[in-house]
């Protein structure tokens, strides 16, 4: 049965569990306010068990849950047990808390319910039902939002205590030597003689011990791992190819199908012709599914071929069919009945306006895709009363619910199998394509359906980044810039998004102002505004959400209004800024890139200041005009993250956030004409490419906040950056990303 | 027909224009090889005909009669790390890593023919394989350690 001790920590209890052959460590989570005072009082009945660490005679497997695509946070999390556990990164297994699929087809084990399986008493059984009540309720748990290192940072060092010090407990009580005698060291517990007791050896005796949950975590002198340069976990598969992907499944037996989906979002084909793709080879079906058609085929390259051959027709969409539309609804849109909040609202921003030699500008931002480099994949397989999925998702519980729905089956009947992702930046917090392959399954039961998502068909269907309007205003006085008036103009991502999982959300959506309405400038009269604009395409989180538009609007206009003060950028964003972190980011990238320095003609640098997920990050970007375009040469980047859990990752991290920035900024957007995207491909979708790529150098600016993630946080100021860059070089002031529009990039 | 793939010849029976791409991953079962977008824009699927990088989503089958194809398996595995792949491993390239085994043969190419590159022979030589992850510094930094360290191997 499970056991759990006094509280450990705050808002979570780590405690330990049998399990067949060992024990689990894992945290208890509350269905009652984390605040509540009758914690002491906590039973089984109120609380769920979710593993971290498993040990049996196999070994020793840490639960990363937080999904993986790119971010290296399997690592991360791993580092952050193990750290405690006293175990070394190639002595655990890390599992992201699903079996392997290679086992498809075998009994799994109830993963959120560390108990035997064979285990029915009535303490168990409770522990089954509360957890699949506690699954509802952490239904919102999701990989994203930059959270995954604040949120493990101190619960994953505890359960790997917890676990540790409940080892030395079961060594104790096996060979009589004082706790205060053991020490913990490469997976084993050591004795005064040295004898080493390996966890896995340990594991059925220390389920049997009360969990040890008095822990104290270790000083940051003693650490081996936080902050050490480690290698990821990942990367020798990642370097040799043999790294498996959600797209690389093939179960026995696999069926591949290939799916034309309505690329206006309007509902099913107005008309269609599948004939001539039913009498392909390897084609073993056509069938509709929601919004579309499926084929059934032998290879998926035969399921693309076949896809592609159907003719169909699909009606209009909901949202304007050309872009001008979309315009025009932006620029309609800046209305008093559409005021969505008005976050920054300091001093009178109306009377200080209200005089002579007022700036004024207007901003635009496109759609963008997500396109990480792996299309979007599914195999589902449907049996009696239950259903296997194999996906990359951000989002395994609404995943879990809604292929249940799809299937008329209970949640607790669908097995949810977080897979590796080739990329995401956040295009697999939609799981369209998961229904899909659950519809698809759902015919074809028995037999495992993979379905891949041919690339047009990914970008096509592709929920994209938010467009965006911005209208500013602002002045200055004495060199300084004193009044600025931001209003922010576009569709609800959040809303959008949420509709799709049938959650709808009142209240105002902080990302249309966000990385602008929330920045830590004191200028005397201030003011945001967002407007909420219905009516545009649907849109989706998109790496680093609303602060990927509004950075670049609120940045750049402060840039404008520094330029009109004849202040110095880099100057007057410090003396404008009230938060001591961001003045450090920003004093530390003044530094790094010798701010201030004589540089040559037609070279120039912009600053580009945003503080997102917490973060503050200063980026400078150095372009030079050649003769027809514009270089980006260097880019130095600054971001304040408390501490710096993994070095490798996070200088991975900034500096790849910083090139997602740019590249989008440079030369992307998605345009819809007839309806549908334009871009569904990278040969119209364009990126930077290796020539293209600048000298990056990158510093963590530690000690003065919070622990952070950094997965977002540097990409919202690399657009402004860049476009304040151009503007220093060329004196060209540019308003509309991509920048392409207006300049060509060497 | 016939394939010969990392040294062992293979029996397929697929159309002539069936990319080798999907041949490699769906037939042969070599998954190493990457889709990203079907139409030569991105590089993942970059693997090397007679020594040579090329796209296979843009390889017909067809054409392979005799041809000497090596994938991101052949070049080397975990427990042999071709020069190039440790340099990998080494400078921490990967992020996703799903577009590595295409830049990892692309590099593989441009090294057979260009043993010490310039960041200007590495620049034309890399420009077809996409990374949206942006770790290209870290690329070019791995090909000048694997340049390295294959001339000084001999």
């Amino acid at each position: 049965m499970g056991k759990f001790g006094r509280i450990a920590r705050r808002s979570f209890l780590i405690g330990s569990a049998a399990i067949a052959g060992g024990v689990a460590f894992g945290y208890y989570r509350y269905k009652s306010p984390v605040d509540n005072p009758l914690l002491d009082g906590l039973t089984p009945g109120v609380a769920a068990l979710t593993p971290y660490v498993l040990i049996d005679e196999a070994g020793v497997t840490l639960i990363t849950p937080r999904m993986d695509m790119g971010q290296g946070v399997y690592s991360l999390q791993a580092m952050l047990i193990a750290e405690e556990l006293d175990i070394g990164l190639d002595q655990v297994r890390v599992d992201p808390g699903s079996p392997s699929p290679a086992y498809y087809n075998t009994a799994l084990s109830h993963e959120a319910v560390p108990f035997d399986p064979r285990d029915t008493s009535m303490v168990a059984e409770t522990m089954r039902g509360v957890a699949d009540a506690a699954m509802k309720f952490m239904g919102m748990q999701i990989t994203g939002g930059s959270t995954t290192t604040p949120d493990g940072y101190e619960k994953l060092r505890i359960a790997g205590a917890v676990a540790r010090e409940t080892l030395k407990a079961a060594a104790a009580k096996r060979t009589g030597v004082a706790v205060a005698d053991l020490k913990t060291e490469g997976g084993a517990v050591v004795l005064p003689d040295g004898t080493r007791l390996d966890y896995t050896t340990l594991a059925g005796e220390a389920a049997e011990v009360e969990p040890v949950t008095e822990v104290t975590l270790r000083d940051q002198s003693e650490w081996r791992l936080i902050g050490k340069e480690v290698r990821r976990i990942d990367i020798v598969a990642k370097s040799t190819g043999t790294q498996v992907y959600s797209i690389d499944l093939e179960p026995e037996g696999v069926v591949h199908a290939a799916v034309r989906l309505n690329p206006r979002r309007s509902g099913a084909p107005s008309s269609y012709d599948a004939g001539a793709a039913e009498a392909m080879r390897g084609v073993e079906k056509i069938l509709p599914v929601t919004g579309g058609l499926a084929v059934l085929a032998d290879n998926t390259w035969r399921a693309f071929q076949a896809a592609d051959g159907i003719e169909v027709e699909w009606p209009a969409a909901a949202y304007p069919a050309e872009m001008e539309g979309h315009w025009d609804l932006l620029s309609a849109g800046f209305t008093a009945e559409n005021v969505d909040a008005t976050p920054r609202e300091a001093g009178d921003v109306d009377a200080a306006l209200a005089g002579e030699g007022v700036v004024k500008a207007e901003y635009r931002a496109p759609y963008l895709a997500h396109a990480p480099m792996e299309p979007v994949s599914a195999t589902v397989l449907v049996g009696e009363g239950r259903a296997d999925v194999w996906t990359a998702t951000q989002i395994p519980r609404f995943t879990q619910a809604n292929v249940a729905k799809v299937l008329g089956l209970a949640d607790e009947a669908v097995h949810v199998h977080v897979q590796m992702a080739g990329g995401s930046f956040g295009h697999r917090l939609e799981d369209d394509a998961v229904r899909i392959a659950a519809e698809i399954a759902n015919q074809m039961k028995g037999r495992p359906v993979k379905l891949t998502l041919k690339r047009e068909e990914d970008m096509a269907t592709d929920y994209p980044r938010q467009i965006a309007m911005a209208r500013a205003e602002g002045a200055v006085a004495d060199g300084k810039v004193v009044a600025f008036d931001l209003g922010i103009a576009m569709p609800s991502v959040i809303a959008s998004q949420l509709g799709r999982q049938g959650i709808s959300v009142p209240g105002p959506d902080t990302q249309i102002t966000a990385g602008a309405g929330d920045q830590p400038f004191a200028i005397p009269d201030y003011r945001v505004t967002g407007f909420r604009v219905a009516g545009l395409a649907p849109v989706s989180s998109w790496r680093s959400v609303g602060a990927s538009t509004n950075a670049f609007f609120h940045d750049c206009f402060l840039d404008e209004l520094i330029h009109a003060a004849g202040a110095d950028p880099l100057a007057e964003r410090i003396r404008l800024m009230d938060d001591p972190e961001g003045v450090k980011v920003l004093e530390t990238v003044g530094e790094m890139c010798g701010w201030g320095a004589e540089l040559p003609a037609g070279t120039g640098r912009g600053i580009g200041f945003c503080r997102s997920f917490g973060v503050p990050v200063a980026e400078v970007v150095e372009v030079r005009q050649t003769e027809a375009e514009v270089r980006i040469e260097t880019v130095w980047i600054a971001a304040g993250v408390g501490r710096v859990i993994d070095p490798v990752n996070f200088a991975n991290l900034a500096a790849g956030g910083a090139i997602f920035g740019l590249s989008h900024a440079m030369s992307a957007e998605v345009t819809y004409s007839d309806g549908m995207a334009e871009q569904t491909n990278f040969d119209a979708y364009e990126g930077m490419r290796m020539p293209q790529a600048p000298a990056i150098e990158v510093k963590a600016v530690e000690g003065l906040g919070r622990v952070r993630g950094i997965g977002e946080p540097p990409v919202p100021p690399a657009a402004a950056a860049l476009a304040n860059a151009i503007f220093a070089a060329t004196g060209r002031r540019i308003r509309e990303l991509p920048l392409s529009k207006s300049v060509d990039f060497a | 027909m016939q394939l010969k793939i990392n040294g062992t010849v293979y029996e397929a029976d697929v159309e002539d224009d069936m990319p080798l791409l999907w041949v490699l991953r769906d037939v042969i079962g070599l998954k190493g090889t990457k889709y990203g977008c079907g139409v030569a824009a991105c590089g993942a699927c970059t693997v090397m005909v007679n020594g040579e990088a090329v796209r296979s989503c843009q390889t017909l089958a067809g054409d392979l009669a005799g041809a000497e194809i090596t994938t991101i398996e052949g070049l080397g595995s975990p427990e042999a790390l071709h020069a190039i792949q440790a340099a990998w491993v080494e400078h921490q390239v990967a992020q996703c890593g799903y577009c590595q085994s295409g830049q990892m043969m692309q590099a593989a190419s441009l090294l057979a023919v260009t043993p010490d590159p310039t960041d200007a022979e590495i620049d034309e030589a890399m420009e077809g394989n996409l990374c949206r992850c942006g770790t290209y510094p870290r690329i070019r930094a791995a090909i000048h350690a694997a340049a390295a360290s294959i001339q000084q191997e001999g």
